[in-house]
């Protein structure tokens, strides 16, 4: 088990530096970065001393370590177009808006997956199932922009019902998180179905139908308990999706979180934000992934051993 | 007898409406035949991109300010905007015909779905070969850069590539491409893994055939169906990405018809004009849709073992 986790460990630093060079080398694709940082009146004089402070006369590779010890102690450098304010404030400033509305929407894509997969693989069949199969294709098959957009039109603009755009109250978050969770829906409500008919097909099942336990138990305790296993795993690429759809929902919905801010970071070319969001969401991508094995290690322990 | 026989017949006198004869009637159709999955595939994707200068009803770009902002002909929209047959899905705010638009759009995706897929399914599959073939530190190279690529936000990486690029249909071609191989670098790689065990494999080294003609000859028509289906499977995300990254302004740029940023059009005519949005999304979802169901079918046809994918 131990030497498990510190394969793991090991592959995810490397992930985690092969991560830091590309996201480092991204802000110096179109040459220098002041050329795109320095406002334009920027004269020759400032131009040398700006290079001279920031380092960048140095070889590429020294460029490279301070670049790595700064984002270990989480410094990305000013912001550029939000002066005053350095990259990493920005990101931690909007970190709560996508974390409430990431929260909210996988909430909401449990609660409605999870009964929907389990009894679609228990009345297998039947139109009930046909129904989940139906959400299941169209959460793959919908575009959560256009979805986004359609849900404004017809929930906001001709019922009324809840706000168009920003962040406020609990009205405001219904529009985004369902956009958001459409996709994990289906993907969660596909794994749970699946895993569902397995478990329901083996041995203590018919057993715990043969002692005579209701129905209902047999199917909420003994089965799902057993058959919730595998959608736990895709949990970390659900997280991560709902961080990166949120660049697309937050946009349509202005709601102000890093989404948001990635989107204005690139269109206004601001480097040092674009780095600290995408090493932010990567590093918890990493991180989220060697949890998950770990602990389905622990669960299962074939795993250990390959 | 007659009584028995009586029973039997009985089913098949039910009117074409009843309920058993529509549900095995749909379960036909929508389950074990592809049928309709293509038709609305060639109708919505290919036909329209091959075709489309020729059965366009008007130039995509060509704006008509005086017919700007037509509903579509079935809405009972104000009558001081009278819809017409001539722009059947209606018009945007500058006036250009949303069918016409659509019709090219396909072209586009098509396009860049193909050579997304040419382009990243190459690499992702040479990589994924190597990778499995020759394992060792090769394969932990290339298994660590393809955790890399997968760890990375992939639409923001795009965004951001194409702030550095500037927006064009090969950007959005190269873009997509660089986030799709890893996708195949893996699954190629697992296959392979499992067909390095068998004898053939074995008996080739023994006759002293090179790796490369291993590769080749003797590994790569085995993993053709994998291909295949993953190829198909892949299309429909493709097409998404692709419309994703139009819809933000980072993949093909305006004024080209691409579904994605037609809709990034209608966003804010939601209120008022509300098929400039709704329409090209229509197309997207068809088209996304009956690609994902092809996959599932040639998946179950031809790479049972994929049905994890």
């Amino acid at each position: 088990m131990q030497r498990y986790i510190l394969i793991r460990l090991i592959q995810s630093v490397f992930t985690l530096i092969g991560v830091s060079i590309i996201v480092f080398s991204l802000a110096r694709l179109s040459g220098n970065p002041l050329d795109v940082l320095l406002p334009e009146e920027a004269d020759d004089e400032t131009f040398t001393r700006i290079s001279e402070l920031w380092g960048l006369n140095d070889p590429w590779y020294a460029q490279y370590f301070t670049f790595v010890k700064n984002a270990s102690k989480g410094e990305f450098g000013p912001s550029f177009k939000w002066q005053g304010r350095t990259a990493m404030e920005l990101v931690l400033l909007h970190l709560p808006a996508t974390l409430q509305l990431a929260g909210f929407s996988i909430a909401v894509a449990v609660l409605m997956a999870v009964p929907i997969g389990v009894m679609s693989a228990v009345k297998k069949g039947t139109l009930l199932d046909t129904v989940g199969k139906l959400i299941a294709l169209l959460g793959q098959s919908l575009p959560s922009f256009w979805l986004a957009i359609v849900l404004i039109w017809i929930f906001a603009v001709k019922l009324g019902w809840f706000p168009t755009s920003g962040r406020g109250g609990f009205d405001n978050m219904i529009l985004p998180a369902s956009a958001l969770g459409w996709f994990s829906v289906a993907s969660f409500m596909r794994l749970t179905r699946s895993s569902m008919l397995n478990v329901l097909d083996s041995e203590y099942i018919k057993l715990a139908r043969i002692k005579g336990l209701p129905e209902w138990k047999v199917i909420w305790k003994h089965g799902l308990k057993n058959a919730a296993i595998p959608p736990l795993t895709v949990f970390g690429a659900i997280v991560v999706g709902q961080m990166t759809g949120s660049v697309t929902i937050e946009t349509v919905f202005a709601w102000p979180g890093i989404g948001l801010l990635a989107l204005q970071a690139v269109n206004a070319r601001d480097y040092q934000v674009i780095q600290a969001v995408t090493m932010f969401i990567s590093v918890l991508f990493i991180g989220m992934n060697l949890l998950i094995d770990i602990l389905y290690a622990y669960i299962d322990p074939r795993i250990r051993f390959t | 007898m007659a009584i028995e026989a009586n029973v039997v017949e009985l089913p098949q006198q039910l009117p074409w409406y009843s309920l058993p004869k529509l549900r095995r009637a749909a379960g036909v159709v929508f389950k074990d035949y592809p049928v309709m999955w293509l038709t609305i595939l060639f109708l919505v994707l290919v036909f329209p991109a091959l075709t489309a200068q020729w059965t366009a009803p008007h130039d995509p770009l060509k704006q008509q300010l005086s017919k700007r902002l037509t509903a579509p002909v079935w809405s009972s929209g104000d009558p001081a905007k009278p819809t017409s047959w001539d722009n059947i899905l209606g018009t945007d705010k500058q006036g250009r015909d949303i069918l016409s638009r659509i019709m090219h759009g396909s072209r586009i995706s098509l396009m860049v779905s193909l050579s997304a897929l040419a382009i990243g399914g190459t690499i992702g599959t040479c990589l994924g070969l190597i990778s499995g073939y020759f394992g060792k530190w090769v394969d932990h190279l290339i298994m660590r850069i393809v955790d890399v690529f997968l760890a990375l936000p992939l639409i923001l990486m795009a965004l951001v590539i194409v702030a550095v690029f500037g927006p064009s249909f090969w950007t959005a071609i190269g873009v997509i491409s660089v986030l799709l191989w890893s996708r195949y670098t893996r699954q190629i790689r697992a296959e392979v893994l499992s067909i390095k065990q068998m004898d053939f494999v074995a008996r080739a080294k023994v006759a002293g055939a090179s790796n490369v003609r291993i590769i080749i000859k003797h590994i790569f028509p085995n993993i053709t169906n994998t291909l295949i289906v993953l190829g198909t499977l892949q299309v429909g995300t493709v097409i998404l990405l692709e419309a994703t990254l139009s819809f933000l302004g980072a993949g093909i740029p305006r004024p080209n018809p691409a579904w994605g940023v037609m809709v990034a059009d209608g966003r804010d005519h939601i209120a008022s004009a509300w098929w400039i949005a709704v329409m090209p999304g229509i197309a997207i979802m068809m088209t996304v849709l009956s690609m994902n169901m092809m996959g599932d079918w040639l998946r179950d046809k031809l790479d049972p073992k994929l049905r994890q994918v």
